[in-house]
């Protein structure tokens, strides 16, 4: 198939492939599902991470 | 082989305007919102093309295109299971099993690097200290295969000395990360990584058409089995298009371990473990943004993986249908149908005779498998009539066997010369966004985890901006040293698989067992990395012949065998990942199992959602 003989090389070939669209379905179906909220501890993270940053 | 070496005005212009929009993008983000920490902190979301490609552009370098693509010319298209790997477990994976964890876990914490966020979780400063210690020391090893990758690049493309390369790209590197170029700005790092990917779209599609099509170029490698050289064929290898032969107990089955246990798990498993990966899901504002994230993420890797992987394979049927002339003289038929013969190379000296070429390696005539198409009667230097054949061969004859060049010549030689300049700055940004990644890891490993927790009489210091600056000075210099110095068969990928198995048998356990286990102990956690990183660097030193003959320890204590098991077919081809990170997790496990288990309020800070 393709012009590959090797069995283990078409699988990793359109594994590829296949995991990506796996991916592709995995983020439309989960676009929404998760909560999106901005806690006081993330923007406190967010904060220091900031202050780590801008020292360097 | 260099294949147009000229700098052209246009190339010059080219260059000076992508540099010019880079700059302005990163004034730009500069101006307002520009790293994580700021549309986290402005409470606002990032774009998820912003967060999936500018995590795929800290991930991919010139390490996986032009390390790993010509490793995938040398030895074909096994690699395509690490595409596989990293798209499946680097993105998939990491994504849905570990960002949303590791997230919450670092916020909760209030952990902002890697050996600080499992020395927050197991409350103990010796394992910081030593994740931080491994961090500045094998980092720069990392970072020297990105540069190896990029000045090898660069001197093929522009036709300059290695060595002239690498000291231009150390000197970009250092002005970009020392005045603080380290900040990840986004905007800028998808800008590039937008590019890349559009870049290896048309490699791609080239690369195909050049050949004829998607069938017709896998067919016409698959008949090139025959090719391969000698050396390789004595350890396995079967083809471009055919895994290499599996079995254990004979030399001839040497390559599968190679390519299986290093370069495909100790890299497609490792990415779990990589510090400045991990550091990033810290950045990200919620679940729903990880989420989102996963499919652009998953394209941008199989793009930038898979397109390098592919190419630097079929680059050795577009060296047989379009390289240049190779001469010589036949030694042996190989198939005489389809004309291929083993040659003896040959080229004109200065008065006109064919003399034969001399391989700098074995210091005897080189020999290539070659496609003949024309056979003419000459005459040798003593007038001896002899046939002559002429004929094209492999990308690997091209290259004289140096993998690493494998790609950069294939551009060289078969894209036009434009693409060739946009290419290498696709390859620039590729390396900087993974560079002043690495060198942010290196600065906080030194000043945060290392300076500040080794503080007189167990107390922390404060942090020192100047160990930071100097741990990236050291850094960039141990980097280039390395780059500079050594120089064998495809450093850049053993170099990055060194890295990512190390970081995968130290960190991985006890990273698992501190995102989805209570009982996992403080004890537990510091014996699995000892015993990973114990384990990993024996093996490195005595056992795993290339890396151990190279050290030069292990001839010292056999008497000049390159692996304590040299008698002991395939163990010295073995990555230390199958025995090391089996036994970091054992260790981990029975140790936890005698040990005190945290307590039940630090449990309830982590995990206040499993602890009511």
């Amino acid at each position: 198939m393709i012009g590959i003989d090797d069995p283990f090389v078409l699988i990793a070939y359109f594994g590829i492939i296949a995991s990506a669209v796996a991916s592709l379905i995995y983020g439309l179906v989960r676009r929404n599902a998760a909560r999106d909220d901005v806690t006081p501890e993330d923007r406190q993270w967010a904060l220091d991470e900031k202050k780590v940053d801008d020292d360097i | 082989m260099a294949g147009n070496p000229s700098v052209g005005w246009i190339d010059i212009l080219v260059i000076l305007a992508y540099l010019l929009a880079t700059g302005y993008l990163g004034w730009l983000g500069y101006r307002g919102t520009r790293s994580a920490a700021d549309f986290l902190v402005g409470g606002r979301s990032a774009h998820p093309i912003i967060m999936a490609v500018s995590y795929g552009a800290t991930f991919i370098s010139t390490a996986a295109i032009v390390g790993f693509g010509g490793v995938a010319g040398l030895f074909g298209m096994s690699l395509l299971w690490l595409t596989f790997l990293n798209i499946a477990i680097g993105i998939l994976i990491a994504f849905t099993l570990f960002g949303e964890p590791t997230r919450r876990l670092g916020h909760r914490l209030g952990a902002h690097t890697f050996p600080e966020f499992l020395g927050l979780r197991y409350q103990s400063r010796g394992i910081q200290i030593l994740a931080g210690a491994l961090i500045f020391l094998f980092m720069p090893l990392y970072s020297a295969a990105v540069m190896t990758g990029g000045s090898i690049f660069a001197s093929t493309q522009f036709g300059i000395d290695f060595e002239v390369a690498l000291l231009i790209f150390a000197v970009i590197t250092a002005a970009y990360v020392i005045p603080g170029g380290l900040k990840a700005v986004m905007y800028t790092d998808t800008f590039q990584g937008l590019i890349m990917a559009l870049a290896m779209i048309f490699l791609l599609v080239f690369t195909y058409s050049s050949l004829g099509g998607i069938t017709e170029g896998h067919r016409y490698l698959t008949e090139m089995a025959d090719m391969v050289p000698a050396p390789l064929q004595n350890m396995g290898h079967e083809g471009w298009t055919a895994m290499p032969a599996f079995g254990w107990g004979s030399h001839t089955y040497d390559l599968w371990w190679i390519v299986i246990t290093s370069i495909i798990l100790g890299v497609g498993i490792g990415v779990l473990a990589q510090p400045q990966l991990i550091v990033r899901f810290m950045t990200v504002r919620s679940r729903r943004e990880l989420d989102r994230a996963v499919p652009i993420g998953a394209i941008f890797i199989m793009l930038m993986t898979g397109t390098p992987f592919l190419v630097g394979s079929l680059s050795n049927a577009w060296f047989a249908q379009h390289g240049p002339m190779l001469h010589g003289k036949v030694v042996k038929e190989i198939d005489a149908e389809k004309d291929r013969a083993l040659v003896e190379l040959m080229k004109q000296n200065d008065a006109g005779d064919w003399v034969a070429i001399i391989s700098p390696k074995t210091q005897a005539p080189a020999k290539a498998a070659l496609i003949v198409s024309e056979r003419t009667q000459v005459q040798d230097a003593s007038s001896q009539d002899f046939e002559l054949v002429g004929g094209r061969s492999t990308a690997l004859t091209y290259v004289k066997g140096d993998a690493d060049k494998i790609i950069p010549a294939f551009i060289s030689a078969a894209l036009p010369h434009w693409f060739g300049v946009i290419f290498f700055l696709a390859l620039l940004a590729a390396a900087m966004s993974t560079i002043s990644s690495q060198f942010h890891t290196i600065g906080t490993a030194a000043g945060r985890d290392l300076y500040e927790q080794v503080g007189s009489k167990g107390q922390s210091r404060e942090p020192s901006l100047l160990v930071m600056r100097l741990a990236i000075v050291l850094g960039l210099l141990i980097a280039v040293s390395i780059s500079y110095t050594v120089r064998q068969e495809y450093i850049i990928a053993r170099f990055t698989a060194i890295f990512f198995g190390l970081c995968a048998t130290s960190f991985l356990p006890a990273y698992i067992g501190g995102l989805f286990s209570q009982r996992v102990t403080r004890a537990g956690a510091l014996t699995s990395m000892v015993v990973g990183m114990g384990v990993s660097l024996f093996w490195l030193l005595l056992v795993k012949s290339k890396e151990a003959a190279a050290i030069g320890l292990v001839q010292r204590v056999t008497g000049g065998k390159t692996s304590i098991l040299a008698d002991y077919p395939n163990w010295p081809a073995v990555d230390p990942i199958i025995v090391a990170l089996p036994a970091a997790f054992l260790a981990l496990i029975l140790v936890s199992a005698v040990t005190k288990p945290p307590s039940a309020e630090h449990l309830r800070h982590c995990f206040p959602e499993r602890n009511p």
